[in-house]
């Protein structure tokens, strides 16, 4: 049994039948990649995992529990946190208060009112927000407005901000997309990182086969919303059917 | 001081100062120099002053922090005003209780709204607090009368219960509101040369009031759920991914600031006890709007600049007229005074409205932090040419 398991999810847009039959199995503290060309369904079964989009058919269970029906604020306190294709943070505060949000939403939940204390009195807070923008190597921009940074630096706070929620499973939805190769790398590096130091299970959509094959410890191929095949990275490589359907084509 | 950082003491400390010494600093113009329309020192517009201060600072925690617009909030004061002269009726002309019953009630009112309204964002929640302010106003006018007496307005009358009180003085005539005992009206007048300066017990009462709005205010900008708010503001999605739930957030905010305006309109009751539905109308909630967007919404001492800016323009320009301008302009040529008046004519007396309509597009436009950014970029600059004077000097020095 893995930590996330999809059952014969469906999901239609009128007449478009953008996820088929879709059955997945992440298993616990591994990378789960999930490849397959423009308009396989991928994101859509994403959202389909965070609450934002409720499937026509079939179950989806995290940790032995239904995710269907439950709002994306609950499904991301089951564990589940969500890095979004373009970055969002809130660019109207600063790196450090960026940070500290997710780690005020850990210790008092989806609502409290706090106003009681002021922010730089809650010291375990702020100690943990501090901590995790070091281990991002962003601790020089604490006071930085968010959304003066480099599209670089923001997936990385983002990264941050969900890791600080301690979540078990982490998803990621193309997260090199539009980024220079140096962020990339980067980008690989602080996945590998946190896959190795760790214990969390991350599910990953991305295009780029390079990220894929640094950091997968399985892959789902997804043609036309149905999964195509599963398998270990190094049998992806060479099957048939893949290429036809995905790597064939950008070949 | 207080859970104030230093910065945050010292703003506290400035608007206490200003307005404990309102009443200088408000008549600096000798009471029978020309000048003396421009004086501002009265217990009615001072108290004016400060009340509509306590409802542009609540209108901001909910605007200026969440970014929710509502186009609503004098249903909220009316709504304390009706609650504390209905308290003056029944209860006593005590003003604590008649207070504390306004804001409990428009909090309650503010519930209701809030709960509905938020269910949308952006523009279709402004509408819909309009419409509900709308509503309320209609309500008050007309189908409520047994409630609020319809146009006439609510008013005291002598044969009110007033079970704690009595319903009529010894001298029969209605009695004034106190706060156990002293009479808000009193007023201690000083006469220093030729300055008058009035000291009004309803205007202290107010300006404490305000000082504690204010204070409470600064700590919800500073603590975890102010910081929440303004969250809601810059990202939404972020937050329900983040495992927090947007909806109780705002509804508290909302629930805050109609509070605030209620404490606004029990204490407008407070000083004079009558409440009309006009208090309601959309006139009145935009009237807000202007003053948080004029002073700085999203600022802590903005909406305060605001309503003081507003309400001072509204009073003293308003009252100037083509007499007091050939008064000043009499030095010119006949012809010339005569079409000085003219042009200047439209922006005075009952034009106000025009004069503070360019003033909040120039502001709008050219300051979009409002007046606080205005005073920044000042200091800015006063302090950029400080620092090229010592650096000046600095340079010139060793030659020396
Ligand atoms: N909200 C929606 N309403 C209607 N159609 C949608 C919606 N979301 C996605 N689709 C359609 O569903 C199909 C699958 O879209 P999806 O975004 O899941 O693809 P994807 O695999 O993520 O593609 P890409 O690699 O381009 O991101 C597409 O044809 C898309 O146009
Ligand atoms: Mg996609």
């Amino acid at each position: 049994m893995g930590i996330l398991e999809v059952k014969n999810v469906g999901k239609r847009f009128g007449g478009l039948q953008a996820l088929g039959d879709v059955n997945l199995s992440v298993k616990e503290n591994t990378v789960h990649a999930i490849i397959g060309p423009n308009g396989a369904g991928k994101s859509t079964l994403l959202n389909c995992l965070v609450g934002k989009l409720i499937p026509d058919t079939g179950s989806v269970m995290f940790d032995g529990q239904s995710v269907l029906g439950r709002k994306p604020f609950e499904i991301n306190q089951m564990g589940i946190s969500r890095v979004f294709q373009t970055p969002e943070i809130f660019g109207d505060l600063s790196v450090l208060e960026n940070m500290l949000i997710p780690c005020f939403a850990k210790r008092d939940g989806a609502f409290s009112l706090n106003a009681i204390t002021s922010v730089p009195s809650e010291k375990d807070v702020l100690e943990k927000a501090e901590a995790m923008l070091e281990e991002m190597n962003m601790a020089d921009k604490r006071h930085m407005h968010a959304a003066s940074m480099s599209r670089g630096d923001k997936r990385r706070l983002e990264i941050g901000m969900c890791l600080s929620q301690e979540p078990r499973l982490l998803l990621l939805d193309e997260p090199t997309a539009g980024m220079a190769r140096a962020d990339t790398n980067n980008t690989i590096d602080l996945l590998k990182e946190i896959k190795e130091q760790r214990d969390i299970t991350i599910a990953i959509i991305e295009h780029d086969m390079h990220v894929v094959f640094s950091l997968a410890d399985r892959i789902t191929v997804l043609a036309q919303g149905t999964p195509l095949v599963e398998d270990d990275p190094q049998n992806i490589r060479g099957n048939p059917k893949v290429r036809e359907a995905y790597l064939g084509e950008s070949a | 001081m207080f859970g104030l950082d230093n910065k945050d003491t010292r703003m506290l400390l400035v608007v206490a100062v200003l307005t404990l010494c309102a009443p200088f600093i408000l008549n600096p113009f000798p009471t029978d120099s020309a000048m003396a329309q421009f004086n501002a020192g009265y217990p009615d517009l001072m108290q004016r002053f400060v009340i509509f201060g306590i409802f542009a600072i609540g209108f901001n925690i909910l605007f200026g922090l969440t970014g929710y617009l509502s186009f609503g909030h004098a249903a909220f004061l009316g709504v304390g005003s009706y609650s504390a002269v209905w308290m003056f009726k029944l209860l006593s002309m005590n003003v604590v209780p008649a207070i504390l019953l306004s804001v409990v009630i428009s909090g309650l009112f503010a519930l209701l709204i809030g709960f509905v309204s938020l269910r949308r964002s952006g523009i279709y929640f402004s509408i819909l607090t309009l419409a509900f302010a709308q509503m309320s106003f209609n309500l008050a006018y007309s189908v409520l009368t047994p409630i609020t007496n319809g146009e006439t307005g609510l008013q005291l009358t002598l044969d009110d219960p007033r079970i704690l009180g009595v319903s009529a003085t010894a001298d029969g005539s209605i009695p004034v509101t106190s706060l156990f005992g002293l009479e808000m009206r009193s007023t201690f007048e000083m006469a220093v040369g030729p300055w008058a300066f009035q000291f009004n017990a309803g205007y202290y009462l107010c300006a404490l009031i305000l000082l504690a709005a204010f204070y409470l205010s600064i700590r919800i900008f500073r603590s975890p759920f102010g910081m929440m708010l303004r969250a809601v503001k810059s990202n939404q999605q972020r937050m329900n991914y983040t495992g927090l739930n947007t909806k109780p957030y705002t509804l508290a905010a909302f629930v805050i600031s109609g509070m605030y305006a209620g404490l606004a309109g029990g204490l407008m009751a407070s000083m004079d006890p009558l409440a009309g539905a006009e208090r309601m109308q959309w006139t009145a909630s935009g009237e807000v709007v202007l003053m948080t967007i004029l002073g700085g919404a999203g600022t802590l001492i903005g909406p305060v600049l605001g309503a003081g800016f507003i309400k001072y323009f509204e009073n003293i320009f308003s009252k100037i007229n083509d007499h007091v301008l050939h008064g000043w302009f009499s030095f010119m040529p006949d012809g010339l005074e005569d079409f000085v008046v003219f042009i200047i004519h439209p922006f005075i007396g009952k034009g106000w409205h025009l004069t503070l309509g360019i003033l909040f597009m120039l502001v709008v436009v050219f300051l979009p932090g409002g007046l606080v950014e205005g005073g920044q970029r000042i200091a800015k600059w006063v302090k950029g040419r400080k620092n090229k004077d010592d650096s000046t000097s600095a340079t010139k020095t060793p030659a020396e």
